[in-house]
């Protein structure tokens, strides 16, 4: 279990994050909507563990433990993944040397040992396949001259070989085609199961008929306004953020 | 009236004085360089320092605490321990081999091949021919470098490489420069390599400690390319980590349609200084230096550049990178002369620098002199730390900080290494550098 507890959080001084709690389930696909500037994208980094933010109070549990002291590395390994909404575009360094350092990376602290050279070709080579991605983009640096499109597959792919306990993609749809946004919910529903959770941040109802939540969290303000089913998604492409964030002010 | 500025001379200075008494009419006589001539200009100067523009970051007079007595020829003992260090290396073309300064014939391997003759130092030194040792004596840099002076006066020995024209060398020449590092000593060579017209050649110059004895070198080596040739040399450093204290000058000479890639890797915590001269003599030559610092400690590496283009449509590029931790110092000045009526010169130098910690520091010291107006010259300086969000992105895939450092650094560095000598050479250079970057995550 992902738990969320009593979270605030600071930048500079601004408060961005006032007390959320959350908690997502093995399992579970719980999808987070909310405004520009409501403080997702930070709630996503402060899981992963990003050290630009200050943590002034709260929680973050995976299975009753704390890892808000853990490196973003450790939390890596206890399989927390992140999905950026911005991936980072990294010069010479190859897409599959860094695929490769990363998968050997989690499995030597977990104890394992490295995966040889050619099983690790073919397992990047399925994954890249079901998400059709070209394979001499893997040979390229990494993100570097990515469409939009192609980044945030490569999200997905990196997911897949990674196998986290909880993925949470921070607005993996924006900037998407209706062909690619298709091919990346299917990326992410291939991974859903019963010892896997998602916190699938999204603004438009779109990603979510493709990928169907459990539960859906609306954020404002910094908080978790509301939860409710599916139907909530529904309901706010209907009538916007405007109720919600009235309530929180 | 006018003052006498008299000199007070440093420990070392007095101690270098006392060394070349004790040693001039030894082992050293019989060359046709004067050596005495050449130490009297040493003494005149002084060891460079930051008074004096070229050494402004590097103050050698107050680098130099002690100068240690010149490394005596090799023995019995030394030339077994060079004897097993070689047994563990591979040799294919031409490999010369100088212990403790002092050129090894029987150590050295296929000195005449095709296309390739090397002789050691002292022999044309003593047996000319005139022009060869007219080359060796770069007198006209001497007058304002004294290192180079101080290494006319003290050279132990050295190879000298001809290439004949129009041969094409495709296994690298390797100069293999080995201390035995038992005991501080002094070690200095001149070493000449020419390219004749239309050749090729790939040298790569090794630089080995066998012991980790102090030492203090005065390297010199004068590239000749001549028309239509092209070389690449390599240089770099491995083996015991010593309280070095080294001084490496290039002397490059292009002629018309030439082709020059030297690089140089440092890494370490000693001290270095890297300097380099190039002259474009022909039309359209190209000369390509670069390098790449790995320091840490306080290492302290300078590479200091002057090109000057005295002909017309030449292109040179300076490319150098530094990755610096702890309390390292990096410098790189690079000063490119565009002489009256070397027009069509294309010059670009690029320093970029990475700290890996606060106490690091980095000092660039771009300059142009272009007297010539029709050239496109342009130069670009960086330095700071490795970049948060690329580091982030990393650690969240799981990959551990050092781990993910490594990663970029290896993608910085691997700029400089493109295109240098052969995909071996690449190789091994890259590996150098993941060695390094690896010892830090130990
Ligand atoms: N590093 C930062 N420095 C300053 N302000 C920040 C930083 N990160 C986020 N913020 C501010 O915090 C608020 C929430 O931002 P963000 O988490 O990106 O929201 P969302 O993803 O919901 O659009 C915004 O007002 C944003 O400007
Ligand atoms: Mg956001």
């Amino acid at each position: 279990m992902l738990e969320i507890k009593n979270l605030h959080v600071e930048v500079e001084g601004k408060k961005i994050l006032n007390g959320l709690n959350l908690t997502v389930n093995p399992g579970e696909v719980a999808a987070i909507m909310g405004p520009n500037g409501s403080g997702k994208s930070t709630l996503s980094y402060v899981i992963a563990g990003k050290d630009d933010y200050d943590v002034t109070d709260g929680e973050i549990l995976i299975d009753g433990e704390n890892i808000l002291d853990k490196d973003p590395e450790e939390r890596a390994a206890a399989g927390i993944f992140l999905a950026f909404q911005y991936p980072v575009e990294i010069p010479g360094v190859a897409t599959m040397t860094f695929l490769k350092a990363s998968l050997n990376a989690q499995r030597r602290a977990r104890g394992e040992s490295d995966m040889s050279t050619p099983d690790f070709m073919r397992v990047v080579r399925e994954a890249a396949a079901k998400l059709e991605v070209d394979p001499d983009m893997l040979k390229r640096p990494l993100n570097v001259g990515f469409s939009g499109g192609e980044k945030k597959r490569m999200e997905i792919l990196q997911m897949a070989l990674l196998s986290p306990r909880y993925g949470i993609l921070d607005e993996t749809d924006s900037g998407l085609d209706i062909d690619a946004l298709r091919i990346v919910a299917g990326g992410v529903n291939a991974l859903r199961a019963e010892n896997r959770g998602f916190l699938v941040i999204t603004h438009y109802q779109r990603l979510l008929d493709y990928i169907k939540p459990d539960v859906v969290h609306i954020m404002s303000r910094g908080q978790i306004v509301k939860t409710g089913s599916a139907d909530l998604a529904l309901e706010l492409e209907k009538n916007g953020y405007r109720d919600y964030v009235a309530d929180a002010a | 009236m006018t003052a006498e500025i008299t000199r007070i001379n440093t420990a070392a200075e007095s101690k270098l004085i006392e060394l070349f008494g004790a040693a001039k009419g030894g082992v050293y006589s019989g060359a046709s360089l004067d050596r005495e001539a050449a130490f009297a200009r040493f003494a005149k100067s002084g060891l460079p320092h930051r008074r004096i523009e070229a050494w402004h970051y590097t103050d050698l007079r107050s680098i130099l605490r002690d100068a240690y007595a010149p490394t005596v020829a090799p023995t019995e003992d030394t030339v077994a321990l060079a004897r097993t260090r070689l047994a563990e290396m591979h040799v294919e073309g031409t490999r010369v081999v100088i212990l403790d300064g002092y050129f090894q014939a029987e150590l050295s391997s296929n000195l005449e091949q095709p296309g390739v003759s090397t002789r050691s130092l002292i022999d044309v030194l003593g047996g000319g021919p005139s022009g060869v040792i007219d080359r060796l004596a770069v007198s006209a840099l001497e007058a304002q470098e004294s290192v180079l002076s101080l290494n006319a006066a003290f050279m132990q020995g050295g190879a000298v490489v001809s290439v004949a024209p129009g041969a094409v060398v495709e296994t690298p020449i390797e100069l293999l420069f080995l201390t035995s590092g038992q005991r501080a000593g002094a070690v200095t060579t001149r070493s000449l390599v020419e390219v004749g017209s239309g050749a090729s050649a790939i040298v790569v110059e090794r630089h080995e400690a066998l012991g980790s004895a102090p030492s203090q070198s005065n390297h010199a080596l004068i590239l000749s390319v001549y028309d239509k040739a092209s070389l690449h040399h390599v240089t770099m450093s491995s083996g015991a980590e010593a309280a070095t204290q080294t001084v490496a000058s290039i002397i490059a000479n292009l002629g018309a349609d030439a082709n020059l890639v030297s690089f140089a890797l440092v890494t370490g915590f000693g001290f270095v200084r890297r300097q380099g001269f190039l002259t474009f003599n022909g039309a359209h030559a190209k000369g390509d230096l670069r390098g790449i610092s790995l320091l840490d400690h306080q290492g302290h590496a300078d590479t200091t550049l002057v090109v000057t283009h005295k002909a017309t449509h030449c292109e040179s590029r300076e490319l150098f990178k530094h990755i610096l931790d702890d309390e390292a110092t990096g410098v790189f000045q690079g000063k490119v002369i565009v002489a009256p009526g070397a027009q069509k010169t294309d010059g670009k130098m690029m320093s970029r620098a990475i700290f890996l910690a606060d106490g690091a520091t980095m000092y660039n010291k771009p300059e142009l002199e272009i007297f010539a107006d029709d050239v496109v010259c342009g130069h670009g300086a960086t330095a700071g730390f490795l970049n948060e969000e690329q580091l982030f992105y990393l650690r969240a895939r799981g990959i551990p900080e050092k781990e993910a450092q490594a990663l970029l650094l290896e993608a910085f560095a691997a700029e400089a290494i493109e295109g240098v000598g052969t995909d071996a050479i690449r190789e091994v250079l890259t590996e150098s550098v993941g060695r390094w970057l690896r010892q830090r995550q130990d």
